[in-house]
């Protein structure tokens, strides 16, 4: 658990850490909370020589709500995310989700930036990005560009960044919706058996929007556009939510590992996802 | 009375012994970091080493290269087996009389096998040079099924002993066969269970697992080449042992080898056995001239180091239709992996599993184990637990379960009506155990009062009826257990290890000014020896425990003995501190009746000093007859107040404990929620209530992570897939529930001070009563067994097949 020797940079704007790292191509890493990269570099996983510290750039933390936009700098942290009153304000279910990431220990230093800039099927942000439409500001030597988080994600650990991009910032719309992050883990710190992140709002009787993401459930997080489509304009009744559910279970594509074969992690996905509804419903 | 005396009760108390919830004196170092670990350890000149290891399961070693790693700047060498050789140290015996390959010596026989050492100045720089060791491998057939170790074709394992077919536990019938060893009555028993009313059968599995303690294991070795001493600082439950096998097997005379275990970060049986990074370690000191040191990160301790439990138990057990049982029998295919490296006394290489009988009354029964060689990690240690009595306490308490189920009667009524009785002990089970003592029916009346056993089975019939209209979607499981242990080994006329007697023992120093100082042989890595002996000896000798000092653990100063494991410190050194007190006391009644000018047997104890019978305002303290002891010419006494006791137990201890689980499962997640543990434990006479409070609440959280998660896995092809701490399962404070103690009080009649020990009771018990649980919550729809860990998957699985998600 030792990792190779890499040459430590911290550069103090985010100008020099793309310079940096666009000289080093892929032998260079940004790293922001570390609970990703540094594990891989222990485990010698992961081999680069130069790694590029985001800790010393003052403008990449921090939340600010902006006529109904709300913007998260890369760098904050887990833990700023859930004791900020105003994000709980403008999109609660950051905070219901942030919650159910890792431990306290862990939630001091990981970052939102990290979560989902790093492309692990695992972690939660990305889904949770995925059902919020959010959009990743990211920043390259030829300047600035931004990716919607539905369309960030390619494969495990591949993403629309490019190497000598670093993702800055969050944005997303706040929201009145009903909402609920339900997750199903083995333990604390583990990673999600099946999770799932739902918004709705309700217009009257009828479902006048909704979005639906999973996590871990495939090797990028999945948006679930066609169980979306049968709860808006629905009554939101038991069979439409069994049909919302049914949809979601089958945009889902889980591999077997230590937390379960396929067919139960289907399973667990169906449950999730009909928890979150439900409280969401609740919330709505 | 003298007005000066205080009462009796004040004396008692301020003495803080036996029978006293003091605090752990530990505790103000650990909490405050002031611990002193292995890996604290800083010596001049000190060298690291650092693994190379295989990735395969099983290959063949065509050729290493180390000219890659011994450039890389800081490496002082690399070390292979064709370097140990000339030294016979590219093997090392086993305590279960087989031998092990420190370095791969040809071929490598699991996944993380030791192949290469490097030594290097700092830690960095060897895990770089471990990267540049090439290793040339030839990948050969790989055999992880023990049903399936000795089938035509299967490879053959230790090709160093194929022809070999006399081991050390006697004939071996095949190269991937270990030993048979079988206890009991089969005739008999396969003739009363062919005749009996009901018979109920069922393979019980208990799966591989690991200690995993906080710490891993480490060592520093450093041998002074001036004066010919090595002293060995390492993480080692057994000390004096360490330094006889490594006498043994090394040459290096004994009185040059100096072993100190300092701080040990938990043990639970990972620490007993002798590692290849020891050996290596020793080694390359012995090559260099410098301190070396060695310690394991978390997958290496995990995936390398003594493993516990994989024993597949296949059972039949006989019942009149009442309920009465008739008889009991066992064969168990024990997977051992690739070194028998089993820590078990040597009489009994499959440990004291032969105690499967319970706490039953049982006429007649036959076990037979078989050991079995596969590519996997070596070890089969006894993980909190006294060699194989948690295999055999989950055992038997799934087959009276699994009857139970055959006879459709309640399981508490079951166990009952089939305890031995109160009147019956001593008594002697068919497999050849003495119990010392036991009032079961007593412990189980008050734990199923306790729960109100009687209202929890009627809710868990009405969650059941409206499960199934369709109102809930959980089940109520209730687990049951009584347990009965063998602890406190062992006798020296049965028990040993490598030849080496399992009594232990206890040295005592008494100081002028009435303060004293203790040393054992065993060494706590937790248990809190240096707070509960001395309350032991504050009992025995009238001195206050907070003014005993407690040693463990240096070779040099500590008297011999064969360490902590198997619940053996308080039946075994805890008998030898009361012993070696008594002695003290008996020379202090000399000392104190010659101060009073009266006649030996004149005087009596009293708390904490003499006083004449008869005239109790005349009396000496323990602290004046100290004093008196060194500085005083007393005719025909020798000046000073030691004593030294080595005690050899005439039995085992066998504790019990009547526990229950309730927990609610979700059989669409495959969650189990635990609702309500209770634990009630009799470890006779109690040395510290507070601390057995604490040994129960953290044996049942290991029971915990054991039966709901816990496993060494292997895929197909032989590796290993919780290999880390995301995958092997350590509960936090999140998912342990709270438990309720409670206890009775049978002391054992043999024991000095009636101690029985308590430490591994409750993860023999607890496993079984979690497994239970999850079983019971299942029983009215069909199911017999299934088996653990009961993660959500596992669980989710059962009720599929059981038909609850149609």
């Amino acid at each position: 658990m030792i990792p190779a020797a890499f040459e430590y940079h911290r550069p103090d704007s985010v100008e020099d850490a793309v310079k940096i790292i666009s000289d080093h191509g892929d032998e260079a890493r940004v790293v922001a909370g570390g609970h990703s990269l540094i594990p891989m570099m222990k485990l010698r996983m992961t081999g680069l020589s130069h790694l590029v510290d985001l800790q010393g750039i003052g403008g990449l933390k921090g939340i600010s709500v902006d006529g109904g936009t709300v913007t998260i700098g890369a760098m904050t942290t887990q833990h700023e995310l859930i004791a900020d009153d105003q994000l709980a304000a403008s999109a609660p279910i950051i905070r219901e989700a942030a919650l159910q990431i890792a431990d306290p220990q862990v939630r001091y230093m990981g970052t939102i930036g990290g979560n989902v800039a790093n492309g692990d099927p695992g972690n939660d942000m990305p889904g949770l990005m995925q059902c919020l439409a959010a959009t990743y500001t990211l920043v390259g030597p030829s300047g600035e560009r931004t990716v919607s988080a539905r369309e960030f994600y390619e494969a495990a650990y591949f993403t629309a960044r490019e190497d000598d991009e670093i993702l800055t910032s969050i944005s997303f719309d706040a929201s009145a919706s009903g909402y609920a992050y339900e997750k199903q883990k083995r333990k604390i710190g583990d990673y999600a058996t099946a999770a799932a992140g739902v918004l709705i709002s309700k217009d009257g009787g009828s479902c006048s929007a909704a979005s639906i993401a999973l996590t871990n459930l495939a090797d990028t997080p999945i948006y679930c556009e066609e169980a979306v489509a049968k709860l808006v304009g629905s009554s939101l009744s038991g069979d439409d939510i069994s049909a919302a559910v049914a949809a979601a279970v089958g945009a889902s594509d889980p591999s077997e590992d230590n937390r379960g074969p396929v067919e139960f992690k289907k399973h667990a996905a169906g449950v999730v996802v009909r928890t979150a509804i439900e409280r969401a419903i609740e919330r709505a | 009375m003298n007005e000066m005396t205080p009462p009796k009760s004040e004396r008692a108390a301020a003495l803080k012994g036996l029978g006293t919830s003091r605090k752990r004196v530990e505790d103000a170092r650990f909490t405050q970091g002031k611990g002193n670990y292995v890996d604290d350890l800083k010596l001049p000149g000190m060298l690291f080493g650092d693994f190379v290891r295989s990735p395969y399961p099983h290959a063949y070693v065509k050729s290493i290269n180390t000219d890659a790693a011994m450039a890389v700047p800081g490496v002082v060498a690399v070390l292979t087996a064709a370097d140990l050789e000339p030294l016979g140290l590219h093997w090392m015996p086993t305590l279960a009389g087989d031998k092990q390959m420190v370095l791969a010596d040809g071929k490598v026989l699991f996944q993380g096998q030791e192949v290469a050492f490097v030594v290097a100045s700092d830690r960095y720089a060897a895990a770089d040079a471990v990267e540049l060791v090439e290793v040339e491998y030839e990948e050969q057939p790989v055999l992880v099924d023990p049903f399936k170790a000795e089938i035509e074709g299967a490879p053959v394992l230790r090709e160093d002993i194929a022809d070999n077919l006399e081991g050390a536990h006697g004939a071996r019938r095949h190269p991937n066969h270990i030993f048979t060893w079988e206890a009991g009555e089969k005739e008999q028993t396969e003739a009363v269970i062919g005749d009996a009313d009901v018979v109920a059968e069922e393979m019980i599995y208990y799966h591989r697992t690991h200690p995993c303690p906080l710490e891993t294991c480490g060592a520093v070795a450093s041998m002074d080449k001036v004066n010919g001493k090595l002293t060995l600082h390492g993480t080692f439950q057994a000390p004096h042992a360490v330094r006889t096998v490594a006498s043994l097997i090394s040459g290096i005379a004994e009185h040059n080898i100096r072993v100190i275990s300092p701080d040990i970060g938990g043990g639970f049986g990972n620490k007993v056995g002798v590692y290849p990074g020891y050996v290596c370690a020793i080694v390359a000191s012995i090559v260099t001239g410098k301190p070396v040191k060695w310690v394991e990160d978390r997958i290496e301790n995990l995936t390398s180091t003594a493993f516990a439990r994989d024993y597949w138990m296949q059972g039949k057990i006989a019942a009149t239709k009442e309920g009465k049982i008739t008889g009991l029998w066992c064969h168990t295919t024990a997977d051992h992996g690739a070194f028998d490296a089993c820590a078990d006394p040597t009489k009994f290489p499959a440990g004291f599993m032969n105690i499967c009988t319970g706490s039953y009354d049982i006429p007649t029964a036959y076990l037979c184990v078989d050991g079995i060689y596969t590519n996997k990690a070596p070890g089969g240690v006894a993980y909190r637990c006294s060699f194989r009595v948690t295999e055999a306490a989950y055992f038997i308490e799934r087959m009276i379960e699994v009857l139970a189920i055959k006879l459709d009667m309640d399981a508490a009524e079951l166990r009952r009506i089939n305890f031995i009785k109160k009147d019956q002990f001593p008594y002697q089970s068919a497999l050849g155990w003495e119990y010392d003592s036991g009032d079961y029916h007593t412990a189980w009346d008050q734990a199923l009062n306790a729960v109100n056993y009687k209202q929890l089975r009627e809710e868990q019939a009405q969650r059941l009826e409206d499960f199934k209209a369709g109102k809930t979607r959980t089940l109520m499981g209730i687990g049951l257990t009584h347990f009965t242990e063998i602890v406190g080994a062992g006798p020296v006329k049965n028990c040993d290890i490598l030849g080496l007697g399992m009594f232990d023992s206890c040295e005592i120093r008494i100081h002028p000014t009435g303060s004293a100082i203790a040393r054992l042989g065993t060494i706590s890595q937790g248990q809190g020896h240096a707070t509960t002996f001395a309350q032991i000896l504050a009992s025995e000798i009238g001195i206050p425990a907070d003014d005993i000092t407690l040693e463990e653990g240096d070779t040099d100063t500590a008297p011999y003995g064969l360490g902590t494991y198997g619940s053996r410190s308080t039946p075994v050194a805890g008998a030898a501190t009361a012993m070696a007190g008594r002695k003290i006391r008996a020379k202090a009644q000399m000392i104190a009746a010659y101060l009073l000018e009266v006649h030996d047997d004149d005087v009596e104890w009293d708390v904490d000093r003499f006083v004449v019978k008869g005239a109790p305002e005349r009396f000496k303290t323990m602290k004046e007859i100290a004093f008196a002891s060194y500085n005083q010419a007393i005719p025909g006494v020798e000046p000073g107040l030691e004593a030294v006791s080595y005690y050899d137990p005439p039995n085992m201890t066998y504790p019990f404990g009547a526990y229950i689980c309730v927990l609610d499962i979700n059989v669409d997640t495959g969650t189990a929620d635990i609702r309500t543990f209770y634990a009630l434990d009799d470890c006779g006479t109690r040395i510290n209530p507070m601390i057995i409070e604490g040994q129960v609440h953290g044996g049942l959280t290991e029971a915990l992570a054991i039966a709901m998660g816990q496993e060494i896995a292997y895929d197909d092809m032989g590796n290993v897939k919780t290999g880390s701490l995301m995958d092997f399962f350590i509960p936090t404070s999140w998912e342990t529930p709270n438990y309720i103690t409670d206890f009775t009080t049978t002391p054992s009649p043999h024991h000095p001070i009636g101690a029985k020990g308590v430490g591994e009771s409750p993860n023999v018990g607890g496993v079984p009563a979690f497994s239970n649980a999850v079983h019971d919550a299942f029983r009215s729809f069909g199911l017999t067994q299934t088996h653990m860990p009961h993660d959500h998957w596992r669980i989710w699985k059962t009720a599929n097949g059981l038909g609850l998600h149609d």
